[in-house]
């Protein structure tokens, strides 16, 4: 059976059996008591190691190679390279803690992100291999001609991309600062190694290998925690076949939970305190001062008894911290009504679709849910490291196999995803909520002290209502393995895997944003006549630049960087999807259409984004642009209106301005139409 | 007309089709979410079954589906692209 196998299926086969081992020795040595914190050294060290060797070996200094791997790259392999460069930090660890928090409506992110690769397929994976070059901006300079859209397009994937990447290193920084107990910044570091490693020597060539080889671990790290749950809960390790009975618990905890008395009365006691927070907002700045006031008589009316000196510390510290001004003291106790708000909402049922009393309720949901599918989808066909791995295929038709291989790969997390969140939530509701806190399981605390869980007895009776339970979304995969009482191994099993789809997804990205500046703006519009020799020391030293700049911006831990991410889809999509589609579909786009369309989209898009979601941006000195939203529609997806004024905008200047000629020969090589059959 | 228009001629219209068809399954069936809920498949209320696995195994089928058609087309028009 072995010898069935291609060489390169085979070599996978055995670096598979060899990480199984390895997972399996450390199994051993921790029953014989290996402490976890060499467990997590032991994972960390071993998966990059294996990055390392990957990359040295697919050195290359050849510019095919570094670029799009030579072309040599099975539809297969490039299927579980593309699922491991698609399937960022965000899938892995945020995707499952956010079906859990949001139910039905967070299925809008397991659709989108697989519906999209039915788009690639149809409409741009055969055409962008047919032409053949290296990048996006290099298939859009070929079809319209010129500089002009070739810079704009090198500007969207830039701002699409850098974002995202920064992003990936912050990951990688907050898990091994979480299982190695790194010091954050440290860690990124740690995670700019580990994407050098794979990727300056080798490029494309290096970056795919290692991409297969993060694909695998990635895979078995995710499935591994929630099948033994699965085992445990039900006795079938198949989390995906078995997880409709657990929902159908779930919804009956949920009935039994939901309307008991001390529920009822945490949300009213959560629901007083939001208005006593607005109430305060309201009476700015005299209610600070007041506040201020009434601590400070305290202290002095402490100070004159004869009180202990640790209550009088404790509130001269509670005065210390309060807001410093009226700016201040708005920001915070607005984040802290809208927290109080979001606790004292009746819960929903997991699988309530478009939850609402009455159907103008609903509306919005509706809206927004089928929004975000549209901007996630469009996104998803429109991000230039995932279309850039369709032109390392052979052929044209190993380009098509591989979007149905990239999709199998992909859909094997996405259904387990919310699995994952069912499981925990059926946990959660049968051994956390209506226990005394005293009694609460040790992983809690252990979450509580670095801030992903966050417990209040608000109504003091010494019991965990469903609404004193606040869980940031990433702890359901980080602690699924505590959750069940797994051995540490199973932790840094599940560390491991998220530092591989960080870094498989870092990788992709980087190599986009240094191609699009050193063969898109160096090679193809600065210095058409660099030899090749130089025009890769370019590249090289770009993606150097390019990683320390994305691994500083991490280390300041931009807290809205999570929240960017998102948002990078709506501008991908809307400044390269109808351009590329339109390009390809239909004849008389022209120049002029598709740089208007690209920039009308793009800027529309991020105008929605920046008016709804700000309503002043200090720097610039911009102060109250905020808006209501149009149709409900929240700013994750903004990109559909730009994806929309994206087309209409290239179709009517499109039919306003000349056939420009561009095009005719090129559309003919694509789409295989116009020559005559000489075979 | 030349052989070749055929050739794109046929790729569109399968195209076409079968983006009809994404769309229904992926904004049509999905609006309808709630009502799906009455019903039930597997022990899953329909709507999120659809959401959380239906739907991602029909992608999967209509690339299947399209790969294998256009291997065809290929074979009957001659082309190979290297």
């Amino acid at each position: 059976m072995l010898s069935s196998l291609t060489r390169l299926q085979r070599y996978y086969l055995y670096y598979t059996v060899s990480f199984l081992a390895f997972i399996g020795a450390l199994a051993v040595l921790e029953q014989h008591g290996m402490p976890p914190r060499w467990i997590g050294y032991a994972f960390l060290f071993f998966t990059i190691s294996m990055y390392a060797v990957i990359g040295i070996m697919s050195r290359t200094s050849d510019v095919s190679e570094y670029y799009v791997a030579g072309r040599r790259v099975p539809a297969f392999f490039n299927g579980m390279a593309t699922g491991a460069d698609w399937m960022s930090a965000a899938s892995f660890i945020g995707l499952a803690g956010t079906l859990y928090l949001s139910g039905h409506q967070g299925l809008a992110f397991v659709i989108g992100w697989t519906g999209g690769f039915v788009l690639v397929a149809l409409l741009l994976a055969p055409y962008l291999r047919r032409f053949g070059e290296y990048t996006i901006p290099d298939f859009l300079g070929a079809r319209y001609g010129g500089n002009a859209i070739r810079m704009v397009a090198v500007a969207a994937a830039i701002l699409a991309s850098f974002v995202y990447v920064v992003a990936q290193i912050y990951g990688v920084g907050v898990i091994t600062s979480r299982f190695v107990s790194l010091q954050f910044e440290i860690g990124v570091f740690v995670g700019l190694a580990g994407i050098l490693v794979c990727s300056f020597l080798g490029g494309m060539k290096a970056v795919t290998w290692t991409q297969v080889a993060q694909y695998v671990i990635l895979i078995i790290a995710y499935i591994t925690p929630v099948a033994i749950l699965s085992w445990n809960v039900t006795g079938n390790p198949v989390p995906q076949l078995v997880y409709g009975q657990v929902l159908q618990e779930v919804g009956r905890l949920e009935d039994k939970l939901f309307n008991m008395p001390a529920e009822i009365e945490v949300r009213q006691l959560y629901r007083e305190r939001a208005d006593l927070y607005a109430e305060k907002i309201m009476q700015l700045p005299s209610s600070l001062l007041l506040e201020r006031e009434q601590i400070s008589t305290r202290i002095n009316e402490l100070k004159a008894s004869d009180a202990q000196m640790k209550d009088i510390v404790a509130l001269e510290k509670q005065r210390r911290e309060l807001p410093h001004d009226p700016e201040q003291a708005k920001a915070r106790w607005e984040n802290a009504m809208y927290s109080a708000v979001d606790r004292s909402q009746p819960p929903v049922h997991h699988a309530e679709a478009f939850p609402g009393e009455t159907a103008e309720q609903q509306l919005p949901e509706r809206i927004n849910f089928l929004a975000l599918i549209f901007c996630l989808t469009i996104g998803t066909a429109a991000l230039p490291h995932v279309l850039t791995r369709y032109y390392t295929t052979p052929s044209v038709s190993q380009a098509r196999d591989s979007v149905f291989w990239s999709l199998l790969f992909i859909l094997l997390l996405y259904i387990t995803a919310p699995a994952y969140a069912v499981f925990a939530k059926y946990e959660v509701l049968s051994h956390l909520v209506e226990i005394p806190i005293a009694k609460l399981p040790s992983w809690v605390a252990a979450w509580t002290k670095i801030g992903l869980v966050n417990i209040e007895d608000i109504n003091g009776d010494g019991i965990l209502q469903l609404a004193e339970l606040a869980l940031n979304p990433d702890v359901i995969v980080l602690a699924t393995p505590e959750i069940a009482g797994m051995p540490y191994v199973v932790s840094g099993l599940v560390a491991a895997g998220g530092l591989a789809a960080a870094l498989s997804t870092a990788d992709g990205l980087l190599l986009t944003i240094t191609s699009s500046l050193s063969h898109d703006i160096y090679y193809r519009i600065i210095r058409p006549d660099a030899s090749t020799q130089f025009r890769l020391v370019i590249s090289k030293s770009m993606l150097l630049v390019v990683a320390v700049l994305a691994a500083t911006v991490a280390a300041q831990k931009p807290g809205t960087i999570l929240s960017m991410v998102s948002w990078a889809f709506s501008i991908a999509g809307s400044a390269f999807f109808p351009a590329l589609v339109l390009g390809i579909f239909w004849q008389r786009a022209t120049r002029a259409g598709a740089l208007a369309g690209m920039l009308l989209g793009m800027l529309l898009t991020i105008y929605y984004i920046l008016r709804v979601e700000f309503d002043s941006i200090p720097w610039l000195g911009i102060k109250g642009i905020g808006m209501e939203p149009w149709f409900h529609v929240h700013s994750t997806s903004a990109g559909v209106f730009g994806v929309c004024a994206g087309f209409i905008t290239i179709i009517v200047v499109s039919l306003m301005t000349r056939p420009d000629g561009e095009g005719g020969d090129f559309l003919q090589g694509i789409r295989r139409s116009g020559e005559e059959d000489g075979r | 007309m030349k052989i070749h228009d055929r050739y794109w001629r046929k790729t569109r219209r399968l195209t076409l089709n079968l983006l009809v068809l994404w769309f229904f399954v992926t904004f049509v069936l999905n609006w309808f979410a709630r009502e799906l809920n009455q019903f039930e498949l597997f022990g899953f209320p329909l709507g999120f079954y659809l959401g959380a696995q239906g739907l991602l195994f029909i992608y999967l089928l209509i690339i299947w589906y399209y790969n294998r058609r256009m291997r065809k087309l290929d074979a009957e028009f001659g082309i190979e692209d290297q």
